[in-house]
């Protein structure tokens, strides 16, 4: 592979002793200096996997609500949205109990009890009955119907997902915004498949980031350096495959995380057992089943994925973080696949047992202690864009604290190695990194080293 | 690609001819079609060469330009061509039927060409006259500005999923057909036919084989056989820049080019004739009529737009017609998606395999179930219960709606396996009427056969866009509004 | 080994010169990397127009004479009056370029035996104007080098290297066009793969990765018009690619040693350059060759014809996502016999079977509906002889 090392992580170099904590305080300060000075109209944060988007999102709207100026916050889904109220609700209840924050939402929405009886937190559909709250926050959606006003500030989270034409129609609410959000997770898509727009700075069907940043090139783009979720063992696969640019560090030092798990009994379970023994040592395993090609609901495949979680909690996995240690419930443990037919047969094939199963898509902005994947090319034979997509990839190899293990059909090298990298190429189109099949092959190189084989 | 095509197309090999995917034809066909075969000359972005067109299978109209790369001779082209298009397109302008406050054509214009490519030089011909002027320096024949705001109207409209109003013959049949090839060879026309409809006495394998050889089947355009063009036209070409105008060579070399040219299109136009036929040989899907009377919207809103002197379709999209076009593309993927399913058993098929549809037989029905709703009022929700041998695959909450009942939406409220199948239960809403007790009928019965398919149009909401002076900052502001120029008029074209 | 390698290569070509390595076959080299035949035949510089022409399988790239006056008119405007047009549009990408850019014609004016001497002389002409860094200098047609499965391959120079600011850019030009700033996808990729090739020998020619940037400076006619325009394009997804298979060509004697051990393709040609040599022979020899062989092929590949008729009955002749649909089940005969319970399934085909087994009985029922409900016209002729067609194999 001859992805460029060198300048990785230069951005990482300086001082011998790497201070997460402060690294992270000194680019949100940053951050928030461009933000508040009003200097620019867009400022724009990348924030890999688990490094305190929300965080920051909530104290940057602390410090905006502080000046007393209108503020709206746009994120993607209800249920970000919900988030971010209890977490920006319990803040501003305690540094600042005038604040109150309007939840609009859209006509017959039901608050969940998190949120609907916080005594801050207003929510209505209708933008005139949320009075005049320090916070108005709402889906992209709902504030694309909003008309006739404009806020000072914004915040837009999840912006990567967002697609260039949400953003169009809400741009004219606010006069500058921070636009929060993770490159490397799964772009935006639609259903449409044209060429008519290629090339256009406004393409439509791009990230509402590209097209804000290919309108206003000189716009700040800053990074939030460190994650906080991924454990040490997971900073050099992750940086390397998905952030070759950019990098980040992991907030956790070498043996800070841990996963210890019971004695093993029963013999039938060996090779379940080792890569399970080979993740806890490591912080990654490897299961791989015998080469053959199979239809997408490959049975045995999800019988092995839903057997390393129910071996898990058979084996009373115990997750430590510095010095506190914490059983490994089923809730602490996710399944990812790419299709949602394997979804399916992976809940089937794991009976009762309440761990999330969900495709990556469904996945994105989640955390747990462990994931055990379905490698989206297990069992093809020949890799296709969407199973080759560098952020479906990313979203599954990023949800843990402690480990993560892949299961997969031996064979995904060779089909790797003889997939036709190169496609069409669009005259002005930003080339986005890094490609799928070099992210692909980074990540099988590092999982070869945690292999564990089934025979 | 489902695995229900993929087996007919291994069903196709072994046949040694073409297996049918589609029970129903899901295109419409207009009753006299506009039929254009153009070719272009190789290496040029899209400079005509020759084209056949007509809505007379036995009266085609031939034109032909002698030098390709006279500016002149491409714009006589375009104006012939445009003596067709335009009084063909305006022929459908006259009759027409109430809509709302306002009217709409009872019947629109449809071109077929031969393949996608043939879609992309109608796309750039419209591109290189609609900026022309008829007055001026570079003036052109009346017609030709015309010609390229329909052509770009065609092209435009081909990006419809489900538009009929420009076709290109192998999409649609290949819609219907599956063959023993693959995809890309289905791109060729005559090799498309060959299995779709074989000659006697032969495979569609090997008809398709001879079909490749261009020297039996000319290409379907718009590029020509690069051994025609050396061989055939060079020659005939430089005869006819050598030769002085109106001289007896000149005149010679213009018939044997027309002849050569036709020679090349003849087969492809006969072609054309007996795919449309072949086609036209399935009944018309349920939805299709809907469909084309979008069509029908489509072509009356452009015709006003043109008589009232409407300016050309700018060069690209800004970024609020974009975001527009985007959703408009967006809602009509989701709604023939859904309807084609609806439409036809064997695309259903493809759904009931993945589970996302399934078909089965009533075994209980809770026809005057009342419950609450949000507000407290009780609402009619008959329950039904379906038992079916398909792997079912929708989770509880899933949306579904019957192919005989589209506009009745069940709700799933249990997935309960049993040992000869999977019993579904509904609980359904809409289409029954406002009593309190749905009329018999408006909800199923008893041993009724049904179809239920959670693969329904999706809501889609009409974007809340600024207006086009208000594009904001994000997306580059404002842009200059389009006026026609004398620069554009004047484009080389050469 | 290196020697055993490049002696058995030899064996295989036979006594006909090599067919070279050029930007476009080095380009292929990502077309389809997993075609073991495509990769023995071009490393060995086999003739493959001339083999498939032999073996009765000709291959259909012709190119229109249209098509090439059009090139070559492109090519000589852009060249005229002192490299004029190529001066403004180096400009426009470099606006504090100098007014005055050196131009250098570096074509070889006689024959192309003395390349040692064109590469030394052009490569070190390259390498002072960079390490000089002085004005900007354009050199047309410069003799590059690159190393493909350890032979050293002299590149054809048919393109421009253009030196500023001490970094070497390659220039390709296309005679596509570019309308309303768009350019068809395949024909922009093909110029980007092959450009990375030239990149590629150019950071090798001038031992410097850092000499030539990972981008091409692609200059295409503009709209209708014969106007040349010009375009930065990014090709580190594409150097990432090439380099790649090139670096697994070096493991080429793996395949080679999967040969048996006197196979040769040797045309046999005689003094006039016409084969001689039985094609039967010629064609047992191919077989031995593994040919990974997809519909794409058709239009990369001089040996399409032959492998497509060698695959019929095969699932990967109907295209990849059909196979994969079909669960990657390698024959036609056992799709069908798996579908309709004639052929009982190995163990590991059981659940590609079993889907196979619901299309086919889905699919009966579909059809079989519409028939009933008076449409059976919607089902076109039917011609039942299930006898797959087998091909040569």
């Amino acid at each position: 592979m001859t992805v460029d090392t060198a300048s990785r992580h230069s951005t990482m170099s300086g001082p011998a002793r790497f201070d997460p904590a402060a690294e992270a305080e000194r680019a949100t300060q940053a951050i928030l200096a461009d933000f508040t000075s009003a200097h620019y109209r867009g400022v724009v944060v990348d924030s890999p996997p688990g490094a305190g988007k929300s965080t920051l999102v909530v104290r940057a709207a602390a410090e905006i609500a502080a000046t007393g100026e209108p503020l709206m916050i746009v994120a993607q889904t209800n249920e970000q949205v919900d988030d971010l109220v209890d977490r920006l609700a319990r803040r501003l209840a305690q540094n600042m109990p005038s604040a109150r924050i309007g939840r609009l939402s859209r006509a017959g929405y039901t608050a969940p009890d998190r949120i609907a009886n916080l005594p801050n937190v207003t929510v209505d559909s209708d933008l005139t009955a949320l009075g005049e709250p320090t916070i108005t926050i709402a889906t992209a959606a709902k504030w694309a119907h909003v008309k006739d006003r404009t806020w000072r500030w914004a915040i837009v989270d999840e912006a990567y997902q967002m697609r260039s034409d949400s953003l169009l129609a809400i741009a004219s609410r606010f006069e500058r915004a921070l636009f929060v959000g993770d490159p490397g997770q799964l772009d935006p898509f639609s259903t449409v498949d044209s060429d008519r727009w290629r090339g256009l700075t406004w393409d439509p069907m791009q990230s509402a980031v590209a097209v804000l940043l290919r309108n206003n090139p000189d716009l700040p783009v800053h990074r939030l350096p460190v994650s906080w979720r991924l454990p040490h063992t997971a900073e050099r696969i992750i940086a390397d495959a998905f952030y070759p640019h950019t990098g980040f560090r992991s907030g956790t030092g070498p043996g800070e995380r841990g996963l210890r798990l019971g004695t093993a009994s029963g013999g039938s379970t060996a090779p379940i057992d080792a890569v399970l023994n080979e993740a806890a040592a490591s912080g990654w395993g490897l299961l791989e089943l015998p080469a053959r090609y199979t239809v997408r609901t490959d049975s045995e495949a999800a019988a092995a994925v839903a057997a390393v979680a129910r071996r898990l909690i058979e084996r009373r996995a115990v997750a430590r973080s510095a010095d506190q240690e914490q059983p490994i419930t089923p809730q602490r443990i996710a399944i990812g696949a790419a299709h949602r037919d394997q979804v399916a047969a992976i809940r089937t094939a794991l009976g009762n047992l309440p761990v999330a199963v969900d495709t990556a898509n469904r996945l994105q902005g989640r955390e747990y202690d462990v994931t055990v994947v379905l490698h989206p090319l297990s069992g093809r034979r020949d890799a296709s864009a969407f199973h080759l997509e560098s952020g479906r990839l990313c979203v599954l190899a990023s949800r843990h604290r402690q480990a993560c293990v892949v299961v997969a059909r031996a064979g995904i090298r060779e089909v790797l190695d003889t997939h036709p990298p190169t496609g069409p190429v669009h005259l002005s189109e930003p080339v986005k990194f890094p490609d799928g099949w070099v992210a692909n092959q980074t990540v099988m190189a590092h999982l070869e080293a945690h292999r564990v084989r089934v025979r | 690609m489902s695995v229900i095509t993929a087996y007919a197309r291994a069903r196709a090999v072994a046949a040694g001819v073409a297996q049918p995917i589609a029970t129903v034809r899901h295109v419409h066909l207009a009753e006299r079609p506009l039929v254009f075969v153009p070719l272009t000359l190789a290496g040029e972005a899209n400079a005509p060469l020759a084209a056949m067109i007509g809505t007379d299978a036995e009266k085609p109209t031939l034109l032909t330009v002698p030098q390709p790369r006279n500016r002149d001779l491409r714009f006589a082209f375009a104006a012939r061509l445009a003596d067709i298009v335009v009084p063909y397109v305006d022929s459908f302008s006259h009759e027409v039927e109430p809509l709302r406050d306002t009217v709409c054509a009872v019947d629109a214009p449809q071109l077929i060409v031969p393949n996608p490519m043939g879609i992309e030089f109608t796309r750039l011909l419209g591109r290189s006259t609609r900026f022309r002027r008829t007055d001026g320096p570079y003036a052109v024949a009346p017609g030709v500005p015309l010609l390229g705001r329909w052509l770009t109207y065609f092209a435009e409209r081909a990006e419809h999923p489900g538009s009929c109003a420009l076709l290109a013959l192998t999409d649609a049949l290949s819609l219907h057909w599956a063959t023993g090839q693959s995809a890309l060879e289905d791109t060729n026309l005559a090799a498309l036919m060959a299995w779709i409809d074989p000659p006697a006495e032969s495979s569609g394998a090997q008809a398709a084989r001879e079909a490749e050889n261009p020297k039996v089947w000319p290409p379907a355009g718009p590029a020509t056989d690069p051994e025609f063009d050396n061989q055939v036209l060079a020659p005939l070409i430089r005869a006819y820049d050598t030769s002085a105008p109106d001289s007896p060579a000149r005149q010679r070399a213009l018939d044997e080019l027309e002849q050569a040219l036709a020679s090349q299109l003849e087969p492809t136009w006969h072609l054309m004739w007996r795919g449309i036929a072949h086609l036209r040989s399935l009944p018309p899907g349920v939805s299709v009529a809907g469909r084309w009377a979008a069509d029908r919207r489509a072509f009356t809103d452009f015709h006003r737009y043109v008589s009232e002197g409407g300016a050309p379709q700018p060069r690209r999209d800004g970024a609020v017609a974009a975001a527009y076009r985007l959703n408009l593309l967006e809602r009509a993927r989701t709604t023939y998606e859904a309807e084609r399913a609806f439409d036809d058993p064997l695309v259903m098929a493809t759904h009931r395999l993945t589970g996302e549809a399934f078909q089965g037989t009533v075994v209980s029905v809770d026809r005057e179930r009342r419950v609450p709703n949000e507000k407290g009022n009780l609402v009619t929700r008959p329950l039904v219960t379906v038992h079916t041998k398909d792997p079912v695959r929708l989770p509880a909450g899933a949306k579904v709606a019957a192919a005989t009942r589209r506009s009745q939406t069940g709700l799933i409220v249990s997935v309960e396996t049993v040992p000869d199948g999977t019993l579904v239960t509904l609980e359904l809403s809409g289409g029954m009427g406002r009593a309190k007790v749905p009329p018999p009928g408006s909800v199923p019965a008893l041993d009724e056969q049904l179809c239920y398919s959670g693969v329904l149009p999706e809501n889609i909401p009409s974007p809340a866009l600024p207006p086009v002076e208000e594009t904001p900052w994000t997306h580059g502001g404002p842009p200059q509004p389009y006026e026609p120029s004398d620069e554009d008029a004047a484009e080389v074209w050469e | 080994m290196q020697n055993d390698t490049d002696a058995r290569l030899r064996r295989i070509r036979g006594s006909a010169r090599p067919t070279r390595h050029n930007a476009r076959t080095i380009a292929a080299l990502t077309g389809n990397p997993g075609c073991s035949r495509r990769t023995i035949v071009d490393t060995a510089g086999v003739d493959k127009e001339k083999l498939a022409r032999h073996i009765g399988f000709p291959s259909r790239f012709g190119q229109s004479e249209f098509a090439i006056t059009r090139t070559n008119a492109f090519q000589t405007l852009l060249r005229a009056d002192d490299y004029a047009e190529l001066t403004r549009l180096l400009r426009e990408v470099f606006p504090e370029a100098p007014e005055q850019i050196q131009y250098l014609d570096l074509e070889a004016t006689d024959n192309t035996d003395a390349q040692d001497q064109r590469y030394a002389r052009d490569q070190a002409l390259i390498s002072q104007a960079i390490a000089g860094n002085t004005g900007a200098t354009l050199f047309d047609h410069p003799l590059l080098s690159l190393n493909v499965a350890g032979q050293n391959v002299y590149l054809e120079p048919e393109l421009l290297v253009f030196q500023y600011g001490g970094s070497a850019y390659v220039v390709q030009v296309r005679s596509f066009a570019v309308i309303d700033g768009q350019a068809n996808g395949e024909n922009v990729g093909q110029a980007a793969l092959q450009a990375a090739g030239y990149v590629l020998a150019l950071r090798q020619t001038l031992g410097n990765p850092d000499a030539a940037p990972p981008e091409v400076l692609l200059i295409c006619p503009k709209d209708f018009s014969n106007v040349p325009t010009i375009t930065r394009l990014d090709i580190r997804w594409q150097l990432i690619a090439v380099e790649y298979q090139l670096d697994r060509l070096t493991h080429i004697d793996t395949l080679l040693d999967a040969l048996p051990p006197h196979l040769n393709l040797d045309l046999g040609l005689d003094a006039s350059g016409n084969p001689t040599r039985p094609a039967t022979e010629l064609i047992d020899a191919l077989r031995h060759l593994p040919a990974r062989y997809f519909p794409e092929c058709l239009s990369n590949c001089d040996l399409a014809f032959f492998c497509r008729h060698e695959a019929t009955g095969h699932t990967a002749a109907l295209g990849r996502s059909v196979r994969e649909e079909l669960g990657g089940i390698e024959t036609i005969a056992e799709v069908l016999g798996f579908a309709e319970g004639t052929v009982a399934p190995p163990e590991e085909w059981d659940e590609a079977a079993a889907l196979l087994r619901g299309a086919a009985w889905l699919y009966a029922e579909s059809v079989a509906a519409a028939a009933y409900s008076g449409e059976s016209a919607a089902l076109g002729p039917s011609r039942d002889s299930r006898e797959p067609e087998r091909g040569v194999s």
